[in-house]
This record gives structure tokens, C-alpha cells and sequence, in this order.
């Protein structure tokens, strides 16, 4: 019954944000949606809060293997999508403002 | 009170991300609300290093080291003109992770594991195996590392439900023994192939598409991960990537009149089978050269630019905001119409421009510009085709009928930038080219762009 409850609050947790972030994200316009999707692309690198505890616990030689290829991918998407993000964003400037 | 301290950070953690995607609703705000994100990111890592369970660092430092060289190599060195590819492979990165953590984590625990946190790995290895070989898959077709176009083959659909079907019953019946380490394993091997199999048939135009799914699923897989071990921050934040890349798929299967239920199960591959479209025999187009559309644009008040993925090709977007730049000198007025699926990808055209120095406030979406066709004097198409057809309003045969496009014919008049008559990626004869008062421009659009600038000075 606990194990239920659990599941049923982590539930909660994904549908009200999957909500939220549906009310967010149309708020989004066209003119930024390759921006959002590389910054999305970065936040999906929480991933990297998994794959931490895998690479650096005790729990044998495989989970240690798995776990740091896991801290490289998620690495390479948080630092490069965020990077990239602002790269992209700085791109963006409104007319009489910043001409070249 | 350690354990405290870690969900604070995840907390604020998790408010941080949802402040920054908040950012991103106008260009303004946007590079500071990254900045939150990018906060988030921190706060979260520095929340998980402090798990009682973390003793060892040496391993976690080579992977941010390693992961932090090539993230920030691909970041400075990739062209902007990539980032649809770029896109893609990170998908497979952050399926990857998931991937191997949940693999990680059943290994540890094996048999152990209660059925609810057996269907969460279930999931989060499902989803995220198959993100992992299709965002390679689509990877590969935009490199061009692969032929770009579908490839379909007989009883295509029938082996690719079936094979899903097995796989889902796999990950059924795991969740009731979830000691079957065998099947675990074949389940990770079948989403694999389903991964690869599901992008297959998939081709070009529908690149936008097939990106924002994956973007979705590798957000699911996530939020799995976090289902199944116990983790809010990763609940939200997978949450959230997924119903960004679900409401970018659907967006962007609007703009291509394609179903809703043709995103949900990927089938968008085969597009449906009219009579015969309308030929071009008999038809002739009207050429003109440079100097001709040097004097039409230079008398022009109102100009609206139709940019399409063939002025990413011959990477003439500098030569189209020098053109922009001589109409404007002359006083004259110049807009953007960029359609949703301009590009390989959601956005693309507008990054495009952007880095060309062209002004985000002269780039207008399809529904706020489309009245305004009717007022220009001329419309300058570079590259787009599809987008531009009129038989998607009027020609029920025609595969791109219902899809809707910027109003191009109403102009008063339209110059057509296009390297030969090629038709393009839907292989369909374009009523546009053909019209009273349409002039082609024929060759390579940057070439004929950069001539076209130098000749309105002369005007």
C-alpha cells in the first residue's frame, strides 16, 4: 500500500509539471523554438543527477562503468545544450539596436 | 538534515527550470532565463554529490571532464546551419544516460525490485533505447551519413506494430518477474531495432517532426528514471522535456496537415495515396535576370522575404539581408514569412536569420503575415517550394493538399529564387512558378542574391 502511495505522489509530481510545462511552453514563440528545443535538450541532461550516484557509489564494477559513460553523455548535453542555447539567443537582437 | 539540504536544492532546483523555460517566452527575457536554468543545473548536481551514497569522485570527474570537452567543443564549433543534426545526437546523449542508469540500477538490485520501480526501468530503458538508435537514425539522414529519403519495404507497418507489441509484452511480463534478466536484456535489444526501424521510413520534410518526438520520448525516459529512483527534480524536469517536444510535434504536424495520431504512432512515413498530381506539361515559366529583378525590388514599397531550407543550402542568408538592406535604403519596406516547417527543424529559419543579422521583429510567423501578402509589391521566395503551393489549397490529388501556406500569389507580383525546376521534397509540380505574375530566377541563390545587391546600388 505504501509502495502505491509512493507511486501515486511521484504521479502528481509528473502530471502537474507536465501541465505546467504545456501552459509555459505554448507560450513559447515559433521565432524561439529551436532555442527552446536545445535548452530542453540541456535540461534533459538531469539525467546527470542518475547517472552521478551510479558512477560514484559502491555498488561493483559494472554500475561504476555504466554510470560514468552515463555522467559523460548527460555532461556533454547540460554543458553543450546550455552553451548552445546562449550562442543562439545572442544571435537574436531587435531592429536600430544592434546593427553591424 | 542532509537529506533536507538535498531536497531543498532539488526544489529550487526544479523552480529554476520552469523560470527559465518562463524566459523563454520573449527574446528579451530569454537569455536570463537560461541563466536561471543553467543555476538549476548546478544546484541539482551539487544536491546529488552530497547522497550519502556518493563515495567515490574520481570516476564522476573524467565523465564532466570528458563530457564538458566534447559539450562545449560541438556548442562553439557547430554551425548553426547543423543544429538540427546537433539536436538530434544529443537526444541519443540523454537517452544514453538514462538508458545506463536503468540498466545500472536493475543490475544492482536484480530481483529484488517491487513491481512499481520494475515499471518505471521497464519504461525509462524502453524509451530510452529506442530514442537512442532512432535519434542516430535521424542523425545519420541529416548529415547525409544516409540516404535522406524513406525507405519503406512491404508489410513495413504490419512487422513494425508487431515487433513493438512483443516489446511492450515483454516489458508486461517484467513487471510481474522482474528476476528475468534474459528478457530484460531482449527488451533493451528489441527497442534498439525499434528505434532504428521507426525512423527508417521517415524522410526529409517530415525531419521536424521525427525531432520532436524523439525530444518527447528522451524527456519520458527521464521522468522513468526518475520514477524509479525515487527523484523529483527528474520527475519535473522530465516532465517537462517531454510535453516540450510532445507540443512541438504536434505544432509542427499541424503545419504539415498531418493527424494528431500519426505523431502519436510515428507512421509518418507514408504519405497518403492520391490520384495522380498535376504535371507541369505544356507549362512555361517566365525567366528574368538579375537586372530585371534589381529594378522590381528597388521600386518596391512593401517586400515580404519567403525563406526556405534551399537558402540554407547555399547558405545565402548574408545575401538575403544585403538585398533586405537595399530595398530599406531605398525606403522601402521589407518583412519575413517564415513558415513552421521552414527548416529541419522547429525554429531553424529563424536562428538562420538571426545569425545573418536580420532583426527578430522583421520575422513574422505564417498567421500574422499571411493578410499581408496581399498588400506587397513583391514577394522574394529563396529556396521554398512546398510552402508556397497553392495546390495545397485547391488541388484535392495533391499529397500536400490542406497543408496550410504562406499566400504567396496574392502578391502583386513574385520573384522565385530556385537553383533548376526541380520539384521539391514532396515531388510535386508547384502551380506558383507557372503563374501570370510570377518571374523565376534561376541558379544559385546566394550567387544570384549577392549579384542582385550589387546591381540594385546601380539602380
Amino acid at each position: 500500500m505504501n509502495q502505491l502511495l509512493m507511486l501515486f505522489m511521484q504521479l502528481y509530481v509528473f502530471v502537474l509539471a507536465g501541465i505546467l510545462g504545456y501552459v509555459v511552453i505554448s507560450r513559447v514563440p515559433a521565432l524561439l523554438h529551436t532555442p527552446l528545443m536545445s535548452a530542453s535538450n540541456a535540461i534533459s541532461g538531469i539525467s546527470l543527477v542518475g547517472s552521478l550516484v551510479a558512477a560514484g557509489s559502491d555498488y561493483g564494477v559494472l554500475s561504476t562503468v555504466l554510470g560514468t559513460v552515463a555522467v559523460t553523455a548527460a555532461t556533454i548535453n547540460v554543458v553543450g545544450g546550455f552553451m548552445i542555447t546562449d550562442r543562439m539567443l545572442k544571435m537574436f537582437k531587435r531592429d536600430g539596436v544592434d546593427k553591424p | 538534515m542532509r537529506d533536507v539540504l538535498i531536497q531543498v536544492l532539488y526544489l529550487a532546483s526544479s523552480v529554476l527550470f520552469i523560470l527559465g523555460l518562463k524566459g523563454l517566452s520573449s527574446a528579451k527575457s530569454a537569455r536570463n532565463g537560461m541563466f536561471l536554468a543553467e543555476l538549476g543545473m548546478l544546484l541539482a548536481v551539487v544536491g546529488t554529490l552530497l547522497h550519502l551514497e556518493v563515495v567515490r569522485f574520481q570516476w564522476i570527474l573524467v565523465g564532466l571532464t570528458v563530457g564538458s570537452v566534447i559539450g562545449a567543443a560541438m556548442a562553439i564549433f557547430m554551425p548553426m546551419t547543423a543544429m538540427p543534426q546537433r539536436i538530434a545526437i544529443s537526444h541519443a546523449f540523454g537517452a544514453l544516460a538514462a538508458t545506463l542508469v536503468g540498466i545500472s540500477e536493475y543490475s544492482r538490485h536484480g530481483t529484488d525490485l517491487s513491481h512499481g520501480t520494475m515499471a518505471a526501468l521497464g519504461f525509462e530503458v524502453m524509451f530510452g533505447s529506442l530514442t537512442v538508435t532512432g535519434s542516430l537514425m535521424a542523425f545519420s539522414k541529416l548529415q547525409e551519413l544516409m540516404r535522406g529519403a524513406p525507405i519503406t519495404y512491404r508489410f513495413q507497418n504490419f512487422l513494425n506494430i508487431s515487433l513493438f507489441i512483443a516489446t511492450f509484452g515483454l516489458f508486461i511480463f517484467l513487471i510481474f518477474e522482474p528476476s528475468r534478466a534474459d528478457l530484460f536484456y531482449l527488451m533493451i535489444g528489441l527497442s534498439f531495432l525499434i528505434g532504428v526501424l521507426m525512423v527508417l521510413p521517415i524522410g526529409g520534410a517530415d525531419m521536424p517532426v521525427v525531432i520532436s518526438l524523439l525530444n518527447s520520448y528522451a524527456g519520458l525516459a527521464s521522468a522513468a528514471t526518475g520514477f524509479a529512483i525515487g527523484n523529483n527534480v527528474l520527475i519535473i524536469a522530465g516532465a517537462l522535456d517531454g510535453t516540450s517536444g510532445f507540443l512541438l510535434s504536434i505544432i509542427m504536424s499541424k503545419a504539415m496537415n498531418r493527424s494528431f495520431a500519426n505523431v502519436i504512432f510515428g507512421a509518418f512515413g507514408a504519405v497518403a495515396e492520391g490520384g495522380p498530381a498535376r504535371t507541369a506539361e505544356g507549362l512555361t515559366v517566365r525567366r528574368m535576370t538579375v537586372e530585371d529583378a534589381a529594378v522590381q525590388l528597388a521600386y518596391a514599397r512593401s517586400v515580404i522575404v519567403v525563406p526556405g531550407y534551399g537558402m540554407a543550402v547555399a547558405r545565402a542568408q548574408e545575401a538575403v539581408r544585403e538585398v533586405a538592406e537595399q530595398v530599406e535604403k531605398r525606403g522601402g519596406e521589407v518583412k519575413f514569412a517564415i513558415h513552421p516547417v521552414a527548416g529541419r527543424m522547429p525554429g531553424h529559419m529563424n536562428v538562420l536569420l538571426a545569425e545573418a543579422n536580420v532583426p527578430y521583429n522583421k520575422l513574422f510567423e505564417m498567421d500574422e503575415i499571411n493578410g499581408q501578402f496581399a498588400g506587397a509589391d513583391v514577394a522574394l521566395v529563396v529556396g521554398a517550394n512546398d510552402v508556397v503551393n497553392p495546390a495545397a489549397r485547391t488541388d484535392k490529388n495533391s499529397p500536400i493538399y490542406g497543408m496550410p501556406i504562406l499566400n504567396v500569389d496574392q502578391a502583386k507580383s513574385v520573384i522565385v529564387l530556385k537553383r533548376s525546376m526541380n520539384p521539391g521534397f514532396a515531388g510535386i509540380e508547384n502551380d506558383l512558378f507557372y503563374g501570370p505574375k510570377t518571374s523565376m530566377l534561376f541558379g544559385d541563390a546566394r550567387d544570384s542574391l549577392t549579384k542582385l545587391a550589387v546591381e540594385m546600388k546601380n539602380v
